[in-house]
């Protein structure tokens, strides 16, 4: 297989598709650059299938455009899209084997025999099933029907790779395995790809840019490490990691919490009014006296903790009455900084990571 | 046995459940027993006996009569006949059916089962008054001018084909429904996405997976065909012989019970025959419907 030789650029424009009065797409666009992989991220129900399912082919939107390079698709029936999908379920064929699967694309488009099983055999290889072409589908565990799934999408050198949610039908720790795998597989063919799901950390470990997705519009679009460090709204911060909020005023640009006011970090800008701060577990410190000048204080009571192996949970309950979780690593002198129940506790958080998102419509 | 607390209670407790179970059972066993198994006893035993009570094979050596093979190829003829049809015709019904909304679904789903609540003996009749000589099919005919002398479409073996394909089209469009609605729709998709056209993905992976709800349907339809008597009794005129009516004319109007066991005892070990054959061919699993 060569690597990315056809792989297009795909251009979504103001794609709308509506069911009765559910809008489940409102007038989307992405542009997706040759040869990378980009994930639509949402809960169920945001439009992030129906999306997919409009670039296979599959649902036809009221309006729109979808192209792949010069090529305008929206009209174009999925057969003669050449794209290759890999589906939730898998969809392998029950009545053929694993090469017959495999190999099936590769018949459809009158390949001779000899170089059908070589090609068949090169795509098992890739997924590391060699030798598996004679077993039956049903013969297979979860991770050996996914990658023949996966095998059975590529081998034609598709222009495009779709993947919906493949991963959701296997145990955590094949998951994670098979993460890397695909992340290594997309490497190597630099296939143009388009992944769902609604697994934040998978979106964050595959994609080169996530497009997080809520009720048919597009929230966000960035690189994982933008997404998750500079969340743009309430929504995104909420789906992407975990999160609390605090409410702050923002006045002649400056932010105040309680009253004490907080540093932002350089390339951020307040606008005034009511505003959320967003904190997470990881980025949350213990203040104790030393080597904390220019962090922004928080103060709070802490209420409990709960221990999770690699890292303790330590629940602060602060001005306001908002609670927040703090997360530190269980390294001893990290745990032996910790307050106990009931002790006051001042947390302290970076200028850089004191981000903040509109205050629009939500308690 | 295994050692251990409680080791000898579980076991007890173990056995107990089972014996409740078999205790379930048991009714049905009997009913079973008495009802089925007992009166084809009975039948086998008469076929070998004559009316003195001795020993005897004349009744299968009888059957060998041109009266007996004619009715018997008869027999084969009209049900093979009536199957295919209603495959031809029950299969693009079941996919039309997979295939519509929900209320269009149900409108179909009366139609075909409305002949399923009505009497056998309703119907039949019915068919007899449309396809007669001066019935609304040929009336309609000779009318519109598409034939000047009424067609000869009952008391024969069209009319027998006729009504008789009526009467099993549900058979043979329930189990294909069912094998129909159980294709994930993503297998069709797969194979478009890999750039099957319409029609191939139709015939090279939709129709597999539906193979076991066809065969379902074709040996249900078969051997209930081969048994049939009231339908062609009533459509053929007397003119088309089943086997199922040699069977009655050996109670009825010879009273020979020894022959019309002999006859029973034949249709019961050829139907027995063909499903076990297409057990051996295609596995008895897919004929209840479990894949």
């Amino acid at each position: 297989m060569k690597p990315g030789v056809t792989a297009p650029p795909v251009a979504i424009r103001e794609v709308t598709k509506t069911y009765g009065r559910f809008r489940a797409l409102d007038a989307v666009s992405l542009d997706i650059a040759a040869g990378e992989f980009v994930t639509l991220l949402g809960p169920s129900g945001s439009g992030k299938t129906t999306l997919l399912m409009v670039l296979a082919g599959f649902v036809r939107p009221d309006a729109g455009s979808i192209r792949f390079g010069d090529t305008e698709m929206v009209l174009t029936p999925p057969h003669r899209r050449d794209i290759g999908i890999v589906f939730q379920n898998y969809a392998l064929f029950p009545h053929m084997t694993v090469a017959g699967n495999v190999g099936y694309p590769l018949r459809l488009r009158r390949i001779a025999k000899a170089e059908i099983a070589r090609r068949v055999e090169e795509a098992l290889a890739l997924v590391q099933l060699q030798g598996y072409g004679e077993r039956r589908v049903d013969q297979l565990s979860g991770g050996q029907r996914q990658r023949v799934a996966l095998a059975r999408a590529i081998v034609f050198e598709p222009r495009i790779l779709l993947m919906d949610e493949p991963l959701s039908a296997l145990d955590k720790k094949l998951r994670e395995q098979m993460q890397i795998e695909i992340r290594q597989l997309h490497e190597r063919l630099g296939i143009t790809t388009v992944y769902v799901t609604h697994d934040q950390r998978e979106a964050l470990t595959l994609s080169d840019r996530i497009a997080v997705i809520d009720k048919g519009r597009f929230a966000q679009i960035d690189a994982p490490a933008r997404l998750y460090e500079r969340p743009a709204t309430r929504f995104v911060a909420d789906f992407v990691g975990e999160s609390h909020f605090l409410p702050v005023e923002v006045s002649a640009g400056v932010v105040r919490l309680g009253g004490r006011p907080l540093a932002l970090g350089a390339s951020s800008t307040a606008r005034d009014g009511a505003a959320l701060l967003v904190v997470r577990p990881e980025k949350l410190d213990v203040i104790d006296g030393q080597d904390t000048a220019g962090l922004n204080r928080i103060d709070g009571v802490v209420e409990g903790s709960v221990y999770q192996g690699e890292s303790f949970l330590l629940q602060v309950r602060v001005a306001g009455g908002v609670r927040v979780t703090m997360r530190q690593p269980t390294r001893r002198e990290a745990l032996r900084r910790l307050p106990g129940t009931g002790e006051p506790i001042t947390l302290g958080l970076h200028p850089e990571d004191t981000i903040l998102v509109a205050a629009e419509g939500t308690p | 046995m295994t050692e251990g607390p409680n080791a000898g209670a579980l076991a007890a407790a173990e056995r107990g459940e089972r014996r409740g179970l078999f205790l379930l059972c048991t009714p049905a066993v009997l009913l079973i027993s008495i009802v089925i198994f007992l009166p084809i006893g009975w039948l086998f035993a008469l076929s070998f006996t004559t009316e003195q009570g001795g020993l005897t094979l004349e009744h299968y050596a009888r059957m060998l009569h041109p009266a007996y093979t004619k009715s018997f190829q008869t027999t084969f003829e009209l049900s093979f006949l009536v199957t295919a049809i209603c495959a031809a015709l029950g299969y693009p019904l079941a996919y039309l059916m997979s295939q519509v909304s929900a209320v269009w679904r149900a409108m179909i789903f009366v139609s075909v089962l409305f002949p399923f609540w009505t009497s056998l003996l309703v119907r039949t009749y019915a068919w007899l008054v449309l396809l007669q000589r001066r019935g609304l099919v040929n009336t309609w005919l000779q009318e519109t001018g598409i034939v000047d002398e009424p067609l000869r479409l009952v008391h024969n073996f069209t009319g027998t084909a006729i009504g008789m394909t009526h009467i099993m089209l549900p058979f043979m469009v329930l189990p294909l429904y069912a094998a129909m609605t159980a294709v994930d729709r993503d297998y069709v998709r797969a194979s478009a996405s890999l750039g099957a056209s319409p029609l191939k993905s139709f015939w090279q992976v939709f129709f597999p997976l539906t193979l076991p709800g066809l065969l379902a349907g074709v040996v249900l339809v078969f051997v209930l065909c081969l048994g049939f008597y009231v339908t062609p009794a009533v459509l053929g005129g007397g003119r088309v012989l089943m086997w199922s009516m040699s069977i009655e004319r050996s109670v009825a109007v010879y009273s020979d019970w020894g022959a019309a066991s002999a006859l029973g005892v034949v249709l019961l070990v050829v139907t027995l025959a063909i499903l076990w054959v297409m057990n051996r061919l295609f596995g008895v699993e897919r004929f209840i419907g479990a894949r």
